[in-house]
């Protein structure tokens, strides 16, 4: 029952993840979907698991690699926002300038 | 789980969680979107203590609600000028979205409620980890032990740092 949070999380992020332009908005859509997953890790590992304890440290390093990975994500973003002065992916068609 | 003021506190978790993450995805303006987050985070830490995992909770508030929002609201600060009238966010491709999310709810859904032994599953109480044992078994090298995690951990901070910094740069 604890899962079904965690479910609708996830597709709220699908949704975002293909509906959003914008790039800041999919980057958060990204992060709903990371935390549906460490919900989903915990919840395994406290109902099925109780006495061992992976679950619980597979959330805690999956935590510190979505910090890092969206801190590298925002200073692309900010990078991208300098040269094009848009964060919108249409006006991204260039992978070099 | 069993008392009324645990149902309680889950369901109003569970809500708040379905609800502002919907809002996070639909709200038309980016910083709206950014506080929704923000809200769905803190009630993942709700769910958290609710489980016992206290250490698990408090490094959510500390590096979702606490560290990410606010480098989400930074950069939405530096990317759109506040003052001008700021463009709606957009949704294109609504309907393969929709169907996207709706197909992986439903399937999802299907089977989560086909398995009815995990649906109406109780938290057995077991003695909740301590900080003293969660520190040893963080730095241990033994068969319970997390230290070559936690090295890669710390070396992939500092390649973030480092790419960071290299990436915006000013030139």
């Amino acid at each position: 029952m604890y899962l079904v949070p965690s479910l609708v999380m996830f597709g709220c992020g699908v949704f975002g993840f293909i509906t959003r332009k914008n790039m800041i908005a999919m980057l958060i859509s990204l992060e709903l979907m990371l935390n549906s997953v460490d919900i989903n890790f915990v919840v395994f590992n406290r109902f099925l698991y109780p006495e061992q304890h992976e679950g619980m440290f597979f959330t805690l390093f999956a935590i510190a690699i979505a910090a890092a990975e969206t801190a590298v994500a925002i200073a692309l973003i900010i990078n991208v926002y300098r040269v094009v002065k848009n964060v919108d992916i249409n006006q991204l068609t260039k992978l070099k300038f | 789980m069993e008392s009324l003021g645990n149902i309680i506190l889950y369901f109003v978790a569970a809500l708040s969680i379905i609800v502002f993450s919907v809002m996070t995805v639909t709200t038309k303006k980016i910083l709206r979107s950014a506080t929704y987050l923000m809200f769905v985070l803190l009630a993942t830490a709700v769910i958290y203590f609710q489980m016992d995992y206290e250490f698990l909770g408090a490094v959510q508030i500390a590096v979702y609600a606490g560290g990410i929002v606010v480098l989400f609201v930074f950069a939405i600060m530096l990317t759109h000028k506040p003052g001008n009238d700021v463009a709606p966010l957009t949704l294109h491709k609504k309907w393969l979205g929709l169907a996207a999310a709706l197909l992986g709810v439903v399937l999802c859904g299907y089977a989560l409620f086909s398995y009815t032994k995990f649906c109406g599953a109780t938290i057995t109480s077991v003695s909740a980890l301590d900080m003293n044992q969660l520190g040893h078994m963080l730095l241990s090298t033994d068969k319970l032990g997390y230290l070559l995690p936690f090295e890669a951990i710390s070396v992939l901070l500092l390649a973030c740092i480092i790419g960071g910094v290299v990436i915006a740069r000013k030139r």
